[in-house]
């Protein structure tokens, strides 16, 4: 009962706060919201499963790229191509996970990162199409949309914030009702001990697969409302700097918790922002918080608070 | 130019890259071989190292070859140092845990490569060669610089090669890839070991960056690219196996030349690091390394 109030709380807590944020924030805010969905994303595989992918970001690119481009090159619109970004990215996270999953450990660490650079690699040999780093912006038609009888405004900032926030509350659903079901301890016990598990009788590589196409869906849905909403799409997004992002997040919220991601996102997202303001050198934030994390705190925020004080916090 | 005069200067450019390839590649080789610790922050020393070098160079008013050499000698030191430093301070605290320390060195590769652009700044800075000698062949004139690298690259591998097959020093090191708790319960203290594999690893890869920086400006985005061949390398060879790194580095290096001739540089870096990673999934014992145990 107090999980579910917990999660409600946070979300009414995220829609309160629109009417009280300055312009400023309240666009920060939208974007850490989607890249909170895309830690999510990778949380469902790091934290649940036990599987290190340093190549995620081409989950999320594969759902900036389809999405953007789809709205970018053909009238579908931009609802048909939102659906198409995720399902390119559920195709794509299959293919690589029947090929990765068949390492464990530091190669699948390896392969997963060389998929992630071969990917990056390929958005900028089609240059010609994705424009590389510069990146494409989206056209006006490819702004607004209708739905149900509903108009939305993508330039409209305040319905920009509750769509994201919508988003955010499905995932936040769908990860809740997966780890807390019998799929999710299932995963648990690949992640504590996988051979013990293949024993009890599971198909390990099933549920393996299960949940890298889960998580590489849940990214690719984060790429594709990202670039639809901010009108952008461009290369930066699948370089390994994009795939570590999602790792530190993951890791500094709490890997294995529903909500660390969020946490993370939100407050790395503004450490870097701060840190951003004083020196290009803003990245020595990302590393300085990773060796202190994993050197001190490796369970993260929300996990060390559930060992010494909450155990009830999913 | 006709075919093959051009095919001899790919060959000797391609030699060049190899022989650097081969000091990076084997020390990130040694440092997984023995340590079973998957280095990212790697290509990092390597930038360190050409950054390091260019500082040294710089103090120097004298001769470029005062400078180069002292660079030669001072780099690795120094370089060596920080990594030992690191090993000390984050990797053994984390025990070796495959995840934790990839982790680490991700932090790693960060905290170098920002702590430099803090203060070496985000300029392409040269160190001048030692000598300027043109080898005047009947087709086109080459720097005689180049070919120093190669012969110096070969005589750091003889000399690597002789340490770990002839030395006790080689012997210890050698006994702690093997089996790491019966080297322990035989007396040898792994923990230096570690430390010193890693500092060593570290080293190999600034004496690279030293010989290459009077061919290529020090710039502390530079480290990238050294990582991942060495990566390819490293797996190509078989991880943990410096025979097979060798060979790896010499078909990588010179082909990388030739491939980039037929087709785009950008293609041939597609190709090459998916089948890379194919190999990894398929035979991740490596193409020249022996079965895993």
């Amino acid at each position: 009962m107090r999980v579910i109030a917990l999660h409600v709380g946070v979300l009414a807590a995220l829609f309160l706060v629109q009417f009280v944020l300055p312009d400023y924030h309240h666009l920060a805010l939208t974007r850490v919201m989607l890249l909170a969905i895309y830690a999510m994303g990778y949380n469902m595989l790091f934290g649940y499963t036990g599987l290190l992918s340093l190549g995620h970001a081409m989950f999320f690119a594969a759902g900036l790229y389809v999405a953007g481009m789809t709205a970018y090159y053909t009238d579908l619109g931009v609802p048909l191509a939102f659906l198409i970004g995720i399902c390119c990215g559920a195709a794509l996270s299959l293919v690589i996970g029947v090929i990765a999953l068949r390492t464990t450990g530091v190669a699948f660490m390896i392969v997963t990162m060389m998929f992630g650079q071969v990917a990056y690699l390929t958005i900028t040999y089609f240059t010609d199409y994705t424009r590389g780093e510069e990146g494409l912006t989206m056209p006006t038609s490819a702004r607004s949309f209708d739905l149900l009888g509903l108009h939305v405004d993508l330039t409209n900032a305040v319905q920009r914030y509750n769509l994201a926030l919508g988003l955010l509350a499905l995932t936040l659903l769908v990860i809740f009702v997966v780890v807390r079901g019998p799929i999710g301890r299932v995963l648990i016990a690949i992640r504590e001990n996988e051979t013990r598990t293949l024993m009890l009788g599971f198909d390990t590589f099933r549920m393996k697969l299960g949940a890298l196409v889960l998580s590489g869906t849940i990214s690719a849905m984060a790429g594709a409302a990202y670039g639809l909403m901010f009108a952008y799409v461009g290369s930066t997004f699948a370089t390994i700097q994009y795939s570590i992002e999602a790792l530190l997040f993951t890791l500094l919220g709490g890997a294995g918790t529903v909500l660390g991601p969020l946490l993370g996102s939100i407050l790395m997202f503004y450490m870097i922002d701060i840190t951003s303001e004083y020196t290009q050198a803003y990245l020595l934030v990302t590393g300085v918080a990773l060796v202190v994390l994993v050197l001190f705190f490796p369970k993260g925020i929300l996990g060390t608070i559930r060992e010494r004080w909450l155990p009830w916090l999913p | 130019m006709a075919f093959g005069p051009f095919l001899l200067l790919a060959t000797l450019e391609g030699l060049l890259q190899a022989a650097v390839l081969t000091l990076t590649a084997l020390g990130l080789s040694l440092v997984f071989g023995v340590m079973r610790v998957v280095n990212v922050a790697h290509g990092e020393l390597y930038m360190l190292g050409a950054v390091v070098a260019w500082w040294v160079a710089s103090m120097f008013s004298l001769h470029p070859a005062v400078g180069f050499f002292a660079a030669l000698v001072i780099s690795p030191l120094i370089v060596g140092a920080i990594a030992f430093a690191s090993e000390r301070l984050i990797l053994k605290r984390l025990n070796y845990d495959p995840e934790s320390t990839i982790v680490a060195t991700i932090g790693m590769l960060y905290i170098i490569q920002q702590t430099v652009l803090l203060t070496y700044g985000p300029d392409a800075r040269p160190v001048s060669a030692p000598f300027y000698y043109r080898i005047q062949l009947p087709w086109f004139g080459y720097s005689g610089y180049n070919l120093f690298v190669i012969a110096a690259a070969i005589v750091l591998l003889l000399a690597v090669w002789f340490v770990l097959s002839r030395t006790r020093l080689g012997l210890i090191m050698r006994a702690t890839q093997f089996d790491r708790e019966m080297a322990q319960a035989f007396g040898i203290p792994i923990e230096r070991v570690y430390a010193f594999v890693f500092a060593a690893g570290a080293m190999l890869a600034a004496v690279a960056a030293v010989l290459i920086v009077p061919i290529r400006q020090a710039h502390y985005l530079m480290g990238l690219d050294p990582l991942l061949l060495s990566f390819i390398v490293v797996i190509l060879g078989g991880l943990g196996s410096l025979r097979g790194t060798v060979i790896a580095a010499l078909l990588i290096g010179l082909s990388d030349g030739i491939i980039s001739v037929f087709f785009s540089p950008t293609l041939a870096k597609i190709i090459s690091t998916l089948l890379v990673a194919l190999v990894l999934v398929f035979k991740p014992e490596g193409l020249f390394g022996a079965k895993a145990r």
